[in-house]
């Protein structure tokens, strides 16, 4: 067992923030966290010296086929330094709702991450900067991809989603904030600039 | 269609003019050109363009049948190879493409998931991109071998000069998307993205 689970047991107190923590077949440690108490033992994993799991190397959700059981938010940790790896998991109730807080501040690689876990499992990160679709575009409306009741094919029929997908604007995708165009502002000639200021990428963000 | 009328013999030697119509002179010249010069537009999207790109090289060379030169802009090209699936995010952008090609232009679905859906009878995938713009040849495989793009190619050939300038409509009629945004009409694009083969047992579980 990983030494960090013995650690957080005894900074947060076993049983309430921390809940179960197991050995993976993999052989990794995977430990579960109360969702109140996420960014707080996140920060604590990100900052304490001798923790320091300063890379996020991916987060992603689950959902039981076994419909009782509760979805998993999980987050992989790895410390650079360490060279040592750690399973973070949240449960969320299914019948609750499925928001969980986000840690972009902590690490900034968790933005694109959250919005997939967001697009295909429709869990809210509470305190995400630009929570959007990422995978689907922003106007996709059947739902959840990823979500064990949403149908293989997709709710529409497919006149309906080939009508919706040829009416969208395959330019909106992209943000202004996604093309840095804000951030470049002053890099910009002129021209470009005049353009811009007519509206021809739309509204520019302040 | 008989396009040689008569020849004759002048003066004991070989026949050395022959009769024919006019128009059938004019169609042999242009579509003659217009298939010996073929400028192909690449839309690869998936492991067919690894193939396509195969077609092109040295070893089958489809410059040996009038496609020297890639056109990598629509507005200098004439047939449209989409080589690989087409998720719906895509539908969009090849249809654009497809609007920006000046006519003449010619369309070949490469591999089976350009065609049908393939493998991806799912939530994200067009089933088919004729449901988007009007194809010419189909090229079946998956991914199809350079020889098999090379027969499409011919068989495009086939069609090319087979084409008739005279016949009182043009080339072909420009399809514009009706005013719901479909090339077709709902119940045919139903139609034929009805699930076949091995998908009609999909569970589905919604």
């Amino acid at each position: 067992m990983n030494p960090t689970v013995a650690a957080l047991q005894a900074t947060f107190g076993e049983g309430t923030a921390i809940g179960r923590a197991l050995v993976a077949r993999d052989g990794e440690t995977v430990v579960y966290v109360a969702g109140d108490r996420l960014l707080d033992v996140m920060r604590w994993l990100r900052q304490t010296p001798g923790q320091e799991y300063d890379y996020l190397v991916d987060v992603t959700a689950v959902e039981y086929r076994d419909r009782e059981r509760p979805l998993e938010v999980v987050y992989f940790l790895r410390s650079l330094a360490r060279r040592a790896d750690l399973r973070v998991k949240v449960e969320l109730a299914a019948a609750g709702d499925l928001a969980v807080d986000s840690v972009c501040g902590l690490w900034r690689g968790a933005d694109w991450l959250e919005r997939e876990v967001y697009d295909m499992f429709g869990i809210t990160f509470r305190g995400h900067p630009d929570l959007r679709r990422i995978l689907m575009w922003e106007t996709y409306a059947e739902g959840y991809p990823l979500r064990k009741d949403f149908p293989l094919r997709g709710r529409f029929s497919r006149a309906e989603q080939v009508r919706q997908a040829l009416n969208a604007n395959p330019e909106a995708h992209y943000s202004l904030d996604e093309l840095s165009i804000a951030d470049a502002w002053g890099d910009l000639p002129e021209d470009i600039r005049e353009r811009l200021r007519r509206g021809e990428r739309g509204k520019i963000p302040e | 269609m008989k396009r040689v009328i008569d020849t004759q013999e002048v003066a004991g030697q070989s026949p050395n003019y022959l009769l024919a119509k006019f128009q059938d002179l004019i169609n042999w010249a242009v579509n003659s050109s217009r298939a010996n010069s073929l400028w192909p537009m690449p839309f690869g999207t998936a492991c067919c363009a690894i193939e396509f790109m195969a077609t092109a090289a040295s070893r089958y060379d489809f410059a040996r049948f009038g496609m020297e030169r890639q056109a990598f802009s629509p507005r200098q090209a004439d047939v449209l190879i989409c080589a690989g699936r087409l998720p719906f995010k895509l539908a969009p952008v090849i249809r654009r493409i497809y609007d920006q090609m000046p006519q003449p232009k010619w369309v070949i679905s490469m591999g089976a998931c350009a065609s049908t859906g393939g493998i991806f009878d799912n939530y994200a995938m067009v089933q088919g991109i004729d449901t988007i713009v009007p194809v010419d040849v189909y090229v079946p495989g998956c991914p199809p071998r350079p020889e098999g793009l090379l027969y499409g190619v011919l068989m495009l050939h086939k069609k090319i000069k087979g084409e008739s300038l005279f016949d009182g409509v043009p080339r072909r009629r420009e399809q514009p998307l009706d005013e719901k945004g479909l090339r077709l009409s709902p119940e045919t694009i139903d139609e034929i993205s009805e699930p076949f083969g091995n998908s009609v047992h999909q569970f589905r579980s919604a």
